[in-house]
């Protein structure tokens, strides 16, 4: 019986199978370069109604962090401060700038100042600011060094993977309370300091949830 | 000396007894009737493909299309609201899905058992009827894989189940007899798929090599274009898909060797996948579910439900296509007594179950197998097992078997009953555990139903189109068990032999 197919036909297989290995690396490779949290997210930043600076109000003048995110260590919501706190300083330093004129305006017209928000879990996700920050889990592991930030950018993930890795090993990441807002601190790599930190994780009964509902309820 | 004289007296006296007794003659009833030659054989089986599509099929194939279409709207309705559609709520989180998923995953359990284990242990009467068991068994995983894979609700995370690597840095959880299931019911499904089209490439190739010669000989006058037309694409699409088998006696000592080895894989299948979604409730610390018989009593529950389906597809199929010659009263009686073996093994275990509950002294496990029997879903217990104890009980006599119409009215009942154990065991454990305040009921939701009822259009559709374009038996291994492959009766193992 003759041949249904010319001979050429039987390199066919081998063909497809070399194309679909390519094709699926260049799509899983490329899935997780652009469409990963550590792509699409980090590096996001809006440019504000105000330009206000962190690096100058926080790095330069050394203002704490709960100066105006008051409620960081209250609650589990870290609140944007309102325009009332702004002017505590603003009616008296610099109080006629004219980068400062929307500031002013919100003041007189009770109008919040519209800020854009970067940094967003979605809503399933059930993050508490309070407990993290007053068991020695600094701002910076999460928001990056603000203080260095004029214009303030998405600097982690924030994705799943990168609550896990923290939470699967919080003696790496955990550090003394009186250190949490000081985002300048090294963590100093010695033997010592890890046992301190193991010491850390048991004394304050450090157990962050591993389950699904520890974060999604 | 002395042992060579006691061989003789042996020989002696059994000699005498025989020749007392007069032993009858018996032979097996041939596997293939009425002295079939081989080309019957390959003419019959390609002609079902070949021929203009009987009007029967167009019938069958409409109903079961619209009857699919209850599936899709019903996993439409959804995917669209939520899991809550269905009838699952506390402290019933396990209701119609998880029956449907144990019901059609054991169907499909004898298509294994026929094309592995009866393969090894060298039963001819396996080769009628195992191409079409095993597109059973393959269709059946497919309307079975619906039930869980919907239940997660956002199906489009399905793939969750998978240990792939992704950005959440999260894995499956492997202690879970769940994720086992999911090993288990994909391995069993690509195996089958596996074993079925493997078996089929001589058979495809003898579909094209006939399409070539029509096509030569270009005798098409009354037909018309057509049917040279569908010559053209059978003669195309089967020589793909025959991957150019030439019947040369290299590939057939290739296929005889990947066919052991894919029967020696398949083999364990028939035993761990039920085993495993028997783990689904057995590994729970449930009364009426936590027990160690789940095991052996699922998968016999598995091949008793996959030969009562088999049976159920069969008897008319043989009717239809006047397979009387290829599928006898022996294969009939075979697979009856295969349901009666194993309906008796489940019905044991129902009876076991009531004695161990006793025995252990829980009042949980006695409570719980009680009220199984006696309590608000007694009905159900009535069906489960009046369907599956008494009724394999007739096989016991030859002129049940006999009797084609009832065989297949009692597999239907096989099949009901079946469907029925699943939900005993799966309600009513739940509707009644340890917490009196947190008892319930369970009634399905109008989605249950149509999604569940759907599955048999789906598995008809499935089914028909296999009837239409492939061969619906293995055409070599029937030659291999038939009177005429023996014409001297040398070979005993082969069905022409004596015993």
């Amino acid at each position: 019986m003759a041949n249904v197919f010319p001979k050429w036909v039987n390199t066919i297989p081998i063909k497809v199978i070399v194309a679909a290995i390519l094709i699926k690396t260049a799509v899983i490779a490329g899935f997780t370069y652009y469409f990963t949290p550590k792509y699409t997210r980090v590096g996001y930043a809006p440019t504000q109604p105000v330009a206000f600076s962190h690096a100058l109000h926080s790095g330069q003048l050394e203002i704490d962090c709960r100066y105006c995110h008051t409620n960081v260590d209250r609650s589990e919501h870290s609140n944007v401060p309102a325009t009332e706190v702004c002017m505590s300083c603003h009616s008296m330093v610099r109080k006629d700038d004219p980068l400062l004129a929307p500031v002013r305006d919100s003041y007189a017209s009770g109008e919040p100042i519209p800020w854009v928000r970067i940094h967003k879990t979605p809503d399933y996700v059930y993050f508490n600011h309070a407990v993290h920050v007053n068991r020695g889990i600094s701002c910076v592991e999460c928001h990056g060094r603000v203080d260095q930030m004029k214009v303030v950018h998405h600097d982690k993930p924030l994705s799943m993977g990168f609550c896990l890795e923290c939470h699967r090993n919080p003696e790496e990441y955990i550090r003394p309370p009186e250190e949490v807002y000081n985002l300048d601190w090294e963590r100093p790599e010695t033997e010592e300091f890890k046992e301190t930190a193991v010491g850390f994780v048991h004394d304050w009964k450090v157990n962050p949830p591993q389950s699904c509902s520890g974060c999604h309820r | 000396m002395s042992n060579s004289i006691q061989h003789s007296t042996a020989e002696a006296t059994r000699t005498a007894l025989l020749a007392k007794v007069q032993p009858a003659h018996l032979k097996d009833e041939p596997l293939v009737a009425n002295d079939r030659d081989f080309n019957w054989v390959t003419d019959k089986i390609c002609c079902v493909v070949e021929t203009k599509t009987p009007v029967w099929w167009w019938v069958s194939m409409v109903v079961a299309l619209m009857t699919a279409s209850f599936t899709g709207i019903g996993l439409l309705w959804l995917v669209s609201t939520g899991v809550g559609v269905w009838g699952l709520a506390n402290p019933i989180n396990w209701g119609w899905a998880i029956v449907n998923f144990v019901f059609w995953i054991g169907i499909g359990h004898a298509g294994t058992l026929i094309s592995a284990v009866l393969c090894l242990l060298k039963q001819g009467w396996r080769t009628s009827i195992n191409r079409a068991a095993e597109a059973m068994t393959i269709f059946a995983v497919v309307c079975a894989g619906i039930f869980p894979l919907f239940h997660v609700g956002r199906v489009w995370f399905a793939w969750w189940l998978f240990p792939i690597p992704n950005s959440n840095v999260i894995w499956p959880q492997f202690r879970s007899p769940l994720e086992w299931d999911v090993f288990a019911v994909s391995t069993y499904g690509t195996v089958s798929v596996l074993f079925w089209y493997m078996g089929m490439i001589p058979d495809l190739a003898v579909l094209r090599d006939r399409a070539v010669q029509r096509l030569k000989k270009d005798a098409y006058e009354g037909a018309g274009a057509l049917a040279k037309g569908m010559d053209y694409f059978r003669k195309n699409l089967y020589a793909i898909f025959a991957m150019g088998w030439r019947n040369a006696g290299n590939h057939w000592r290739n296929y005889e060797m990947a066919y052991l080895v894919l029967a020696g894989l398949s083999t364990p299948l028939v035993l761990s996948v039920h085993t495993i979604v028997s783990f689904d409730f057995a590994l729970a610390v449930l009364p009426g579910w936590h027990t160690t018989i789940f095991p052996p009593y699922f998968v016999a529950g598995a091949i008793f439900s996959g030969f009562g389906m088999v049976l159920t597809l069969m008897l008319p199929l043989r009717a239809l296509y006047g397979l009387h010659d290829l599928i006898t009263q022996r294969h009939i009686d075979n697979m009856c007594k295969i349901c009666l073996g194993t309906g008796s093994i489940v019905g044991y275990a129902y009876i076991m179950e009531f004695f161990i509950a006793w025995y252990g002294a829980n009042p949980y496990e006695s409570y719980a197998f009680i009220n199984r029997a006696f309590g608000q879903y007694w009905w159900a217990y009535l069906m489960m097992f009046s369907c599956n104890v008494f009724t394999p009980q007739l096989f016991w006599f030859k002129k049940v078997r006999k009797n084609a119409a009832l065989v297949w009215i009692m597999s239907i009942f096989i099949n009901v009953g079946m469907w029925f154990e699943r939900f005993v065991i799966t309600v009513t454990s739940l509707a009644n555990d340890f917490l009196p305040s947190s008892w319930g009921y369970y009634s399905p939701t109008i989605v249950d139903i149509l999604t569940f009822f759907g599955t048999f259009g789906l598995f008809s559709v499935l089914f028909l189109l296999f009837l239409r374009f492939l061969p619906l038996m293995p055409i070599a291994e029937v030659k291999f068990v038939m009177p005429a492959a023996d014409p001297h009766g040398h070979s005993k193992d082969r069905q022409g032999g004596t015993h």
